[in-house]
Protein backbone atom coordinates (compact mmCIF):
# COMPACT_ATOMS: atom_id res chain seq x y z
CA UNK A 1 0.00 0.00 0.00
CA UNK A 2 1.33 3.36 -1.20
CA UNK A 3 0.87 6.14 1.65
CA UNK A 4 -0.38 9.28 -0.57
CA UNK A 5 1.61 11.91 0.18
CA UNK A 6 0.65 15.66 1.71
CA UNK A 7 0.37 18.26 -0.61
CA UNK A 8 3.32 20.05 0.57
CA UNK A 9 5.46 17.29 -0.29
CA UNK A 10 3.82 16.63 -4.04
CA UNK A 11 5.99 18.51 -6.54
CA UNK A 12 4.46 19.80 -9.51
CA UNK A 13 5.63 21.15 -12.50
CA UNK A 14 3.99 24.90 -13.31
CA UNK A 15 6.22 26.52 -15.72
CA UNK A 16 8.20 25.41 -18.76
CA UNK A 17 11.10 27.12 -20.43
CA UNK A 18 12.83 25.82 -23.19
CA UNK A 19 15.39 26.08 -26.33
CA UNK A 20 15.81 23.20 -28.91
CA UNK A 21 17.38 22.90 -32.16
CA UNK A 22 13.41 22.52 -33.33
CA UNK A 23 11.75 25.18 -31.39
CA UNK A 24 12.24 27.86 -29.14
CA UNK A 25 9.52 27.18 -26.59
CA UNK A 26 7.12 24.39 -25.44
CA UNK A 27 4.36 24.96 -28.34
CA UNK A 28 6.87 25.36 -31.11
CA UNK A 29 8.71 22.16 -29.97
CA UNK A 30 5.85 20.27 -29.97
CA UNK A 31 4.54 21.35 -33.06
CA UNK A 32 8.27 20.59 -34.61
CA UNK A 33 7.95 16.93 -32.80
CA UNK A 34 4.21 15.97 -34.11
CA UNK A 35 4.94 17.44 -38.15
CA UNK A 36 7.99 15.75 -38.11
CA UNK A 37 10.46 18.56 -38.35
CA UNK A 38 14.00 17.42 -37.44
CA UNK A 39 16.56 20.57 -35.90
CA UNK A 40 19.75 19.20 -37.29
CA UNK A 41 21.64 20.75 -39.70
CA UNK A 42 25.39 20.81 -41.54
CA UNK A 43 27.95 21.92 -38.92
CA UNK A 44 31.63 22.69 -38.73
CA UNK A 45 33.75 23.13 -35.69
CA UNK A 46 37.71 24.12 -35.20
CA UNK A 47 40.12 20.39 -36.33
CA UNK A 48 37.28 18.24 -36.88
CA UNK A 49 35.97 20.04 -40.02
CA UNK A 50 32.41 19.34 -41.04
CA UNK A 51 29.80 17.24 -39.13
CA UNK A 52 26.08 17.34 -38.21
CA UNK A 53 24.51 19.32 -34.88
CA UNK A 54 21.81 20.28 -33.28
CA UNK A 55 21.70 23.74 -33.07
CA UNK A 56 19.23 25.96 -31.80
CA UNK A 57 18.48 30.16 -32.64
CA UNK A 58 17.25 31.59 -30.05
CA UNK A 59 17.63 35.07 -29.15
CA UNK A 60 20.37 35.33 -26.55
CA UNK A 61 19.54 39.25 -26.47
CA UNK A 62 15.92 38.60 -25.35
CA UNK A 63 17.16 38.13 -21.73
CA UNK A 64 21.02 39.11 -21.51
CA UNK A 65 23.22 42.74 -22.95
CA UNK A 66 25.81 42.41 -25.14
CA UNK A 67 28.64 42.52 -22.65
CA UNK A 68 26.71 39.46 -20.69
CA UNK A 69 27.22 37.41 -23.81
CA UNK A 70 30.73 38.04 -23.74
CA UNK A 71 31.30 37.53 -20.49
CA UNK A 72 29.26 34.22 -20.16
CA UNK A 73 29.19 31.34 -21.32
CA UNK A 74 26.97 29.45 -24.48
CA UNK A 75 25.55 27.05 -21.57
CA UNK A 76 24.76 30.17 -19.71
CA UNK A 77 22.92 32.02 -21.71
CA UNK A 78 20.95 28.84 -22.74
CA UNK A 79 20.09 28.79 -18.96
CA UNK A 80 19.08 32.33 -19.03
CA UNK A 81 16.79 32.33 -22.06
CA UNK A 82 15.09 28.99 -20.24
CA UNK A 83 14.60 29.78 -16.87
CA UNK A 84 13.24 33.45 -17.79
CA UNK A 85 10.93 31.72 -20.01
CA UNK A 86 9.61 29.16 -17.59
CA UNK A 87 9.12 31.91 -15.17
CA UNK A 88 7.25 34.06 -17.46
CA UNK A 89 5.61 30.78 -18.18
CA UNK A 90 4.29 29.88 -14.59
CA UNK A 91 2.35 32.99 -13.96
CA UNK A 92 4.00 33.98 -11.36
CA UNK A 93 4.53 37.12 -10.02
CA UNK A 94 8.08 37.41 -10.23
CA UNK A 95 8.58 40.86 -9.26
CA UNK A 96 7.07 39.94 -5.53
CA UNK A 97 9.04 36.50 -5.47
CA UNK A 98 11.54 36.22 -2.25
CA UNK A 99 14.41 34.99 -4.46
CA UNK A 100 16.43 34.21 -1.82
CA UNK A 101 13.65 31.35 -1.11
CA UNK A 102 14.19 30.64 -4.88
CA UNK A 103 16.61 27.48 -5.76
CA UNK A 104 18.62 27.21 -9.41
CA UNK A 105 19.75 23.25 -9.74
CA UNK A 106 20.94 22.85 -13.33
CA UNK A 107 21.80 19.48 -14.74
CA UNK A 108 24.85 19.29 -17.08
CA UNK A 109 26.81 16.98 -18.89
CA UNK A 110 30.04 18.53 -18.83
CA UNK A 111 30.89 22.09 -18.45
CA UNK A 112 34.03 23.99 -19.15
CA UNK A 113 35.72 21.73 -21.88
CA UNK A 114 34.68 24.86 -24.40
CA UNK A 115 35.65 27.45 -22.56
CA UNK A 116 39.25 25.24 -22.33
CA UNK A 117 39.21 24.79 -25.59
CA UNK A 118 38.67 27.82 -26.88
CA UNK A 119 41.51 29.64 -24.43
CA UNK A 120 44.09 27.07 -25.20
CA UNK A 121 43.23 28.09 -29.21
CA UNK A 122 44.03 31.59 -28.64
CA UNK A 123 46.75 30.38 -26.37
CA UNK A 124 48.75 29.07 -29.14
CA UNK A 125 48.94 32.54 -31.06
CA UNK A 126 50.91 33.70 -28.06
CA UNK A 127 53.39 30.48 -28.21
CA UNK A 128 51.61 29.27 -25.05
CA UNK A 129 52.88 31.82 -22.77
CA UNK A 130 50.41 31.83 -20.16
CA UNK A 131 50.44 35.57 -19.05
CA UNK A 132 47.97 35.59 -21.64
CA UNK A 133 45.44 32.88 -20.39
CA UNK A 134 41.92 34.67 -19.60
CA UNK A 135 41.16 35.62 -15.84
CA UNK A 136 37.60 35.13 -17.18
CA UNK A 137 38.68 31.46 -17.31
CA UNK A 138 37.85 30.19 -14.12
CA UNK A 139 34.14 31.88 -13.54
CA UNK A 140 33.59 30.43 -17.10
CA UNK A 141 34.35 26.93 -16.06
CA UNK A 142 33.66 26.31 -13.04
CA UNK A 143 31.17 23.78 -12.40
CA UNK A 144 28.83 25.88 -11.31
CA UNK A 145 28.90 28.35 -13.92
CA UNK A 146 25.28 27.70 -15.99
CA UNK A 147 23.30 27.82 -12.65
CA UNK A 148 25.21 30.47 -11.09
CA UNK A 149 24.40 32.52 -14.16
CA UNK A 150 20.82 32.35 -13.79
CA UNK A 151 20.98 33.29 -10.28
CA UNK A 152 23.37 36.57 -10.89
CA UNK A 153 20.88 37.69 -14.24
CA UNK A 154 17.85 36.92 -12.19
CA UNK A 155 18.79 38.01 -8.86
CA UNK A 156 18.07 34.73 -7.40
CA UNK A 157 20.26 34.53 -3.98
CA UNK A 158 18.84 31.05 -3.22
CA UNK A 159 21.00 27.98 -3.49
CA UNK A 160 22.60 27.71 -6.93
CA UNK A 161 24.54 24.61 -8.28
CA UNK A 162 24.56 22.34 -11.46
CA UNK A 163 24.40 18.74 -11.14
CA UNK A 164 27.21 16.64 -13.26
CA UNK A 165 25.44 13.89 -14.52
CA UNK A 166 26.69 12.61 -17.77
CA UNK A 167 23.55 12.29 -20.24
CA UNK A 168 21.23 11.84 -17.17
CA UNK A 169 21.69 15.20 -15.52
CA UNK A 170 18.60 16.62 -17.28
CA UNK A 171 16.28 14.13 -15.15
CA UNK A 172 18.88 14.51 -12.26
CA UNK A 173 18.43 18.39 -12.05
CA UNK A 174 14.55 18.03 -11.73
CA UNK A 175 14.55 15.60 -8.83
CA UNK A 176 17.35 17.89 -6.65
CA UNK A 177 14.84 20.58 -8.04
CA UNK A 178 11.78 18.55 -6.21
CA UNK A 179 14.08 17.12 -3.78
CA UNK A 180 14.83 20.54 -2.08
CA UNK A 181 11.34 21.79 -2.48
CA UNK A 182 10.58 18.80 -0.37
CA UNK A 183 13.40 19.38 2.02
CA UNK A 184 12.10 23.16 2.84
CA UNK A 185 15.23 24.30 0.96
CA UNK A 186 13.12 26.46 -1.06
CA UNK A 187 9.99 27.55 -1.98
CA UNK A 188 10.37 27.39 -5.75
CA UNK A 189 13.03 25.70 -8.20
CA UNK A 190 14.60 26.30 -11.33
CA UNK A 191 15.50 22.99 -12.33
CA UNK A 192 16.09 21.26 -15.52
CA UNK A 193 19.40 20.76 -17.81
CA UNK A 194 21.25 22.86 -20.30
CA UNK A 195 24.11 21.76 -23.10
CA UNK A 196 26.55 23.85 -25.12
CA UNK A 197 28.33 20.81 -25.79
CA UNK A 198 28.49 21.51 -30.09
CA UNK A 199 31.28 24.43 -29.44
CA UNK A 200 33.52 21.65 -28.01
CA UNK A 201 35.66 19.98 -30.70
CA UNK A 202 36.66 17.40 -28.36
CA UNK A 203 32.65 15.69 -28.15
CA UNK A 204 32.57 15.31 -31.35
CA UNK A 205 36.17 14.09 -31.85
CA UNK A 206 36.05 11.47 -28.82
CA UNK A 207 32.35 10.06 -30.18
CA UNK A 208 34.23 9.92 -33.37
CA UNK A 209 37.69 8.45 -32.29
CA UNK A 210 34.86 5.76 -30.23
CA UNK A 211 32.76 4.95 -33.70
CA UNK A 212 29.82 6.66 -32.61
CA UNK A 213 29.46 10.11 -34.20
CA UNK A 214 26.87 9.80 -36.64
CA UNK A 215 27.09 10.60 -40.52
CA UNK A 216 24.62 10.99 -43.27
CA UNK A 217 24.68 13.02 -46.29
CA UNK A 218 20.88 14.37 -45.38
CA UNK A 219 21.35 15.88 -42.01
CA UNK A 220 18.04 15.64 -40.81
CA UNK A 221 18.08 11.54 -41.32
CA UNK A 222 21.46 11.29 -39.63
CA UNK A 223 20.01 10.72 -36.02
CA UNK A 224 18.08 7.61 -36.54
CA UNK A 225 17.58 5.40 -33.42
CA UNK A 226 16.27 2.03 -33.66
CA UNK A 227 17.01 1.59 -37.14
CA UNK A 228 19.06 -0.94 -38.39
CA UNK A 229 21.23 1.74 -40.05
CA UNK A 230 22.30 4.04 -37.48
CA UNK A 231 25.93 5.12 -37.03
CA UNK A 232 26.03 6.88 -34.18
CA UNK A 233 25.23 9.80 -31.76
CA UNK A 234 23.91 13.61 -33.49
CA UNK A 235 25.49 16.09 -30.95
CA UNK A 236 23.15 19.16 -29.87
CA UNK A 237 22.79 22.09 -27.91
CA UNK A 238 19.72 22.68 -25.75
CA UNK A 239 17.95 23.62 -22.65
CA UNK A 240 14.96 22.97 -20.81
CA UNK A 241 14.42 24.28 -17.40
CA UNK A 242 10.89 24.25 -15.17
CA UNK A 243 9.32 26.05 -12.59
CA UNK A 244 8.68 23.38 -9.78
CA UNK A 245 6.78 24.09 -6.73
CA UNK A 246 5.08 22.00 -4.12
CA UNK A 247 1.38 21.16 -5.08
CA UNK A 248 -0.21 23.62 -1.72
CA UNK A 249 1.56 26.29 -3.42
CA UNK A 250 0.25 26.13 -6.63
CA UNK A 251 -2.81 25.32 -5.91
CA UNK A 252 -3.37 28.25 -3.22
CA UNK A 253 -1.84 30.51 -6.31
CA UNK A 254 -4.09 28.93 -9.09
CA UNK A 255 -1.24 27.82 -10.83
CA UNK A 256 -2.08 26.09 -14.67
CA UNK A 257 0.39 22.53 -13.90
CA UNK A 258 1.63 20.75 -16.43
CA UNK A 259 1.86 17.83 -14.33
CA UNK A 260 3.55 16.05 -11.39
CA UNK A 261 6.00 14.22 -10.58
CA UNK A 262 4.65 11.03 -9.64
CA UNK A 263 8.08 8.80 -9.24
CA UNK A 264 11.83 9.35 -10.34
CA UNK A 265 14.78 6.54 -9.28
CA UNK A 266 18.71 6.78 -10.03
CA UNK A 267 21.23 4.47 -9.93
CA UNK A 268 24.20 3.23 -11.02
CA UNK A 269 25.79 -0.13 -13.83
CA UNK A 270 28.85 -0.37 -11.95
CA UNK A 271 29.76 -2.37 -14.80
CA UNK A 272 31.52 -0.04 -17.84
CA UNK A 273 32.80 3.33 -18.20
CA UNK A 274 30.80 3.03 -21.58
CA UNK A 275 28.46 0.62 -22.21
CA UNK A 276 25.42 0.43 -20.83
CA UNK A 277 23.55 -2.47 -18.55
CA UNK A 278 20.56 -3.42 -19.29
CA UNK A 279 20.07 -5.16 -15.89
CA UNK A 280 20.71 -2.11 -14.11
CA UNK A 281 18.40 0.33 -16.41
CA UNK A 282 15.48 -1.83 -16.13
CA UNK A 283 16.35 -2.23 -12.06
CA UNK A 284 16.01 1.57 -12.26
CA UNK A 285 12.84 2.08 -13.98
CA UNK A 286 10.96 -0.86 -11.83
CA UNK A 287 12.07 1.22 -8.74
CA UNK A 288 10.40 4.85 -10.19
CA UNK A 289 7.35 2.88 -11.28
CA UNK A 290 7.35 1.32 -7.56
CA UNK A 291 8.03 4.41 -5.89
CA UNK A 292 4.96 5.95 -7.74
CA UNK A 293 2.64 3.19 -6.81
CA UNK A 294 2.14 2.08 -10.30
CA UNK A 295 2.85 -1.12 -12.21
CA UNK A 296 4.28 -1.33 -15.39
CA UNK A 297 1.12 -1.24 -17.38
CA UNK A 298 -0.30 1.54 -16.05
CA UNK A 299 2.86 3.93 -17.51
CA UNK A 300 1.33 5.44 -20.93
CA UNK A 301 3.92 7.01 -22.57
CA UNK A 302 8.04 5.47 -22.32
CA UNK A 303 9.97 8.85 -24.15
CA UNK A 304 13.51 6.45 -24.17
CA UNK A 305 16.68 7.43 -23.70
CA UNK A 306 18.17 5.98 -27.45
CA UNK A 307 21.04 7.99 -28.85
CA UNK A 308 21.49 6.34 -31.81
CA UNK A 309 24.54 4.20 -31.22
CA UNK A 310 24.52 0.17 -32.20
CA UNK A 311 25.19 -1.25 -28.87
CA UNK A 312 23.36 1.45 -26.32
CA UNK A 313 19.74 1.55 -28.13
CA UNK A 314 19.76 -2.20 -28.28
CA UNK A 315 20.75 -2.44 -24.04
CA UNK A 316 17.93 0.11 -23.16
CA UNK A 317 15.62 -2.24 -25.28
CA UNK A 318 16.60 -5.16 -23.76
CA UNK A 319 15.80 -3.10 -19.92
CA UNK A 320 12.27 -2.10 -21.32
CA UNK A 321 11.44 -5.33 -22.64
CA UNK A 322 12.03 -6.66 -18.90
CA UNK A 323 10.14 -3.91 -17.50
CA UNK A 324 7.22 -3.88 -19.90
CA UNK A 325 6.73 -7.01 -21.52
CA UNK A 326 3.42 -7.49 -19.71
CA UNK A 327 2.33 -3.97 -20.85
CA UNK A 328 0.10 -3.73 -23.86
CA UNK A 329 -0.67 -0.29 -23.34
CA UNK A 330 2.78 1.37 -23.20
CA UNK A 331 3.92 3.11 -26.12
CA UNK A 332 7.45 4.02 -26.95
CA UNK A 333 8.89 7.03 -28.43
CA UNK A 334 12.28 9.19 -28.83
CA UNK A 335 12.99 13.04 -29.62
CA UNK A 336 16.44 12.28 -30.28
CA UNK A 337 15.85 11.39 -33.81
CA UNK A 338 14.37 15.29 -34.12
CA UNK A 339 17.10 16.80 -32.32
CA UNK A 340 20.15 15.05 -31.72
CA UNK A 341 21.40 14.45 -28.31
CA UNK A 342 21.14 17.57 -26.31
CA UNK A 343 23.57 16.26 -23.45
CA UNK A 344 22.39 17.83 -20.36
CA UNK A 345 19.15 18.88 -21.83
CA UNK A 346 18.36 15.52 -23.06
CA UNK A 347 16.25 14.47 -20.28
CA UNK A 348 14.30 17.74 -19.74
CA UNK A 349 13.88 18.55 -23.19
CA UNK A 350 12.35 15.10 -24.46
CA UNK A 351 10.38 14.42 -21.04
CA UNK A 352 8.79 18.15 -22.52
CA UNK A 353 8.47 17.07 -25.30
CA UNK A 354 5.86 14.86 -24.11
CA UNK A 355 4.15 16.41 -21.71
CA UNK A 356 1.43 18.13 -24.18
CA UNK A 357 -0.01 14.33 -24.72
CA UNK A 358 -1.69 14.94 -21.39
CA UNK A 359 -3.99 17.10 -23.23
CA UNK A 360 -3.68 15.84 -27.04
CA UNK A 361 -3.63 12.17 -26.18
CA UNK A 362 -1.04 11.93 -28.89
CA UNK A 363 2.07 10.11 -28.57
CA UNK A 364 4.79 12.04 -31.09
CA UNK A 365 6.95 9.80 -33.01
CA UNK A 366 10.62 8.22 -33.59
CA UNK A 367 11.40 9.68 -36.81
CA UNK A 368 14.03 7.98 -39.41
CA UNK A 369 13.40 4.55 -38.86
CA UNK A 370 13.20 3.49 -42.36
CA UNK A 371 14.34 -0.43 -41.22
CA UNK A 372 13.64 -1.23 -37.41
CA UNK A 373 16.54 -3.21 -36.02
CA UNK A 374 15.48 -6.55 -35.07
CA UNK A 375 16.66 -6.31 -31.89
CA UNK A 376 14.87 -3.35 -30.56
CA UNK A 377 11.78 -4.10 -31.92
CA UNK A 378 9.60 -3.20 -29.16
CA UNK A 379 5.81 -3.16 -28.92
CA UNK A 380 4.16 -0.24 -29.49
CA UNK A 381 7.40 1.60 -30.66
CA UNK A 382 6.11 4.87 -32.26
CA UNK A 383 7.57 5.45 -35.38
CA UNK A 384 7.14 7.55 -38.90
CA UNK A 385 3.85 8.94 -37.63
CA UNK A 386 2.65 10.43 -34.47
CA UNK A 387 0.17 8.21 -32.89
CA UNK A 388 -3.30 9.29 -31.21
CA UNK A 389 -2.96 6.80 -27.73
CA UNK A 390 -6.32 8.35 -26.04
CA UNK A 391 -5.94 9.80 -22.22
CA UNK A 392 -2.60 9.96 -21.15
CA UNK A 393 -2.14 9.57 -17.27
CA UNK A 394 1.07 8.85 -16.95
CA UNK A 395 4.65 9.38 -18.65
CA UNK A 396 8.32 8.09 -18.27
CA UNK A 397 11.16 9.62 -19.23
CA UNK A 398 14.41 7.73 -19.04
CA UNK A 399 18.05 9.23 -19.41
CA UNK A 400 21.31 7.87 -18.93
CA UNK A 401 24.52 8.09 -19.37
CA UNK A 402 28.66 7.13 -19.12
CA UNK A 403 30.14 5.78 -16.15
CA UNK A 404 26.84 4.13 -15.45
CA UNK A 405 24.58 6.78 -14.33
CA UNK A 406 20.32 5.66 -14.99
CA UNK A 407 17.72 7.41 -13.91
CA UNK A 408 13.59 7.62 -14.93
CA UNK A 409 11.22 9.82 -14.25
CA UNK A 410 7.54 9.43 -13.86
CA UNK A 411 5.18 12.28 -14.74
CA UNK A 412 1.52 12.13 -13.87
CA UNK A 413 -2.11 14.19 -15.71
CA UNK A 414 -3.65 15.89 -12.67
CA UNK B 1 52.22 56.48 -30.04
CA UNK B 2 50.93 59.84 -29.08
CA UNK B 3 48.61 60.22 -26.68
CA UNK B 4 45.61 60.80 -29.17
CA UNK B 5 46.08 57.61 -30.89
CA UNK B 6 46.25 55.86 -27.23
CA UNK B 7 42.87 57.32 -26.50
CA UNK B 8 41.89 55.99 -29.80
CA UNK B 9 43.14 52.38 -28.66
CA UNK B 10 41.58 52.47 -24.91
CA UNK B 11 38.27 53.35 -26.40
CA UNK B 12 38.50 50.33 -28.83
CA UNK B 13 39.42 48.18 -26.12
CA UNK B 14 36.37 49.59 -24.12
CA UNK B 15 33.95 49.39 -27.13
CA UNK B 16 35.20 45.23 -26.90
CA UNK B 17 34.67 45.55 -23.17
CA UNK B 18 31.51 47.22 -23.01
CA UNK B 19 29.81 46.76 -26.04
CA UNK B 20 26.61 48.35 -25.01
CA UNK B 21 27.54 51.53 -23.89
CA UNK B 22 27.76 55.12 -25.64
CA UNK B 23 31.52 55.81 -25.42
CA UNK B 24 30.83 58.75 -27.93
CA UNK B 25 30.11 61.09 -24.30
CA UNK B 26 32.92 60.49 -22.65
CA UNK B 27 34.60 62.54 -20.43
CA UNK B 28 38.55 62.34 -20.33
CA UNK B 29 38.44 63.44 -16.50
CA UNK B 30 35.93 61.62 -15.14
CA UNK B 31 36.22 58.43 -13.57
CA UNK B 32 35.36 55.20 -16.16
CA UNK B 33 33.17 53.96 -13.66
CA UNK B 34 31.44 57.35 -12.44
CA UNK B 35 30.31 56.93 -16.52
CA UNK B 36 30.37 53.04 -17.32
CA UNK B 37 29.34 49.95 -16.06
CA UNK B 38 32.80 48.81 -15.25
CA UNK B 39 34.19 46.33 -12.51
CA UNK B 40 37.59 44.91 -11.60
CA UNK B 41 36.84 42.12 -13.98
CA UNK B 42 36.48 44.72 -16.74
CA UNK B 43 40.23 46.44 -15.45
CA UNK B 44 41.93 43.47 -15.94
CA UNK B 45 40.29 43.21 -19.17
CA UNK B 46 41.93 46.44 -20.81
CA UNK B 47 44.98 45.57 -18.91
CA UNK B 48 44.71 42.22 -20.84
CA UNK B 49 43.93 43.54 -23.80
CA UNK B 50 47.38 46.09 -23.64
CA UNK B 51 48.97 42.80 -22.84
CA UNK B 52 47.87 41.24 -25.99
CA UNK B 53 48.18 43.56 -28.39
CA UNK B 54 50.81 46.21 -28.10
CA UNK B 55 53.14 43.39 -24.90
CA UNK B 56 52.65 46.91 -22.50
CA UNK B 57 52.81 45.36 -19.18
CA UNK B 58 50.67 47.40 -16.19
CA UNK B 59 51.90 45.51 -13.02
CA UNK B 60 49.06 45.28 -10.39
CA UNK B 61 50.23 48.23 -7.66
CA UNK B 62 49.92 50.53 -10.96
CA UNK B 63 45.96 49.61 -11.81
CA UNK B 64 44.94 52.44 -10.08
CA UNK B 65 46.43 54.66 -12.71
CA UNK B 66 43.41 53.58 -15.09
CA UNK B 67 40.80 55.30 -13.15
CA UNK B 68 39.74 57.78 -16.01
CA UNK B 69 40.95 58.42 -19.75
CA UNK B 70 43.05 60.91 -18.99
CA UNK B 71 45.30 59.02 -16.05
CA UNK B 72 45.05 56.84 -18.31
CA UNK B 73 46.57 57.96 -21.43
CA UNK B 74 49.06 59.61 -19.36
CA UNK B 75 50.23 56.82 -17.59
CA UNK B 76 50.76 54.50 -20.82
CA UNK B 77 52.42 57.61 -23.16
CA UNK B 78 55.97 56.64 -21.76
CA UNK B 79 55.20 53.18 -21.71
CA UNK B 80 54.00 53.23 -25.34
CA UNK B 81 56.09 55.68 -26.96
CA UNK B 82 57.33 52.69 -29.33
CA UNK B 83 54.35 51.01 -29.86
CA UNK B 84 52.85 51.42 -33.45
Amino acid sequence: MISIPSDDQRIVITGIGLTAPNGNNYGEFRESLLAGRSGVTPYEIRYVGKTLAGICDFDELSYQKRKDLRRGTRAGSVGIYAANEAVVDSGIDWENTDRSRVGVYIGVTEHGNVETENEVFELKGFDYDTQFWSHHHNPRTVANNPAGEISLNMGITGPHYSIGAACAAGNAGLIQGAQMLRLGDCDLALAGGVSESVRTFGIFASFKSQGALAEHEDATRASRPFDVDRNGIVVAEGGCIFVLERFSDAKARGAEIYGELAGYAMNSDASDFVLPNPDRQAECVRLAIARAGLTADQIDIVSTHATGTSSGDVQECAALRQVFSESERTCFNNAKSFIGHAMGAAGALELTGNLPAFKDGVCHATINVDKLDPDCALNNLVYGDAREVGNVRYILNNSFGMLGINSAVIIRKL
Amino acid sequence: MTAEKIREVIIDILSDIAPDEELGDLKDEVPFRDQLELDSMDFLDIVMELRKRYRVQVPEEDYGELTSMQSTVTYLEPKMQECQ
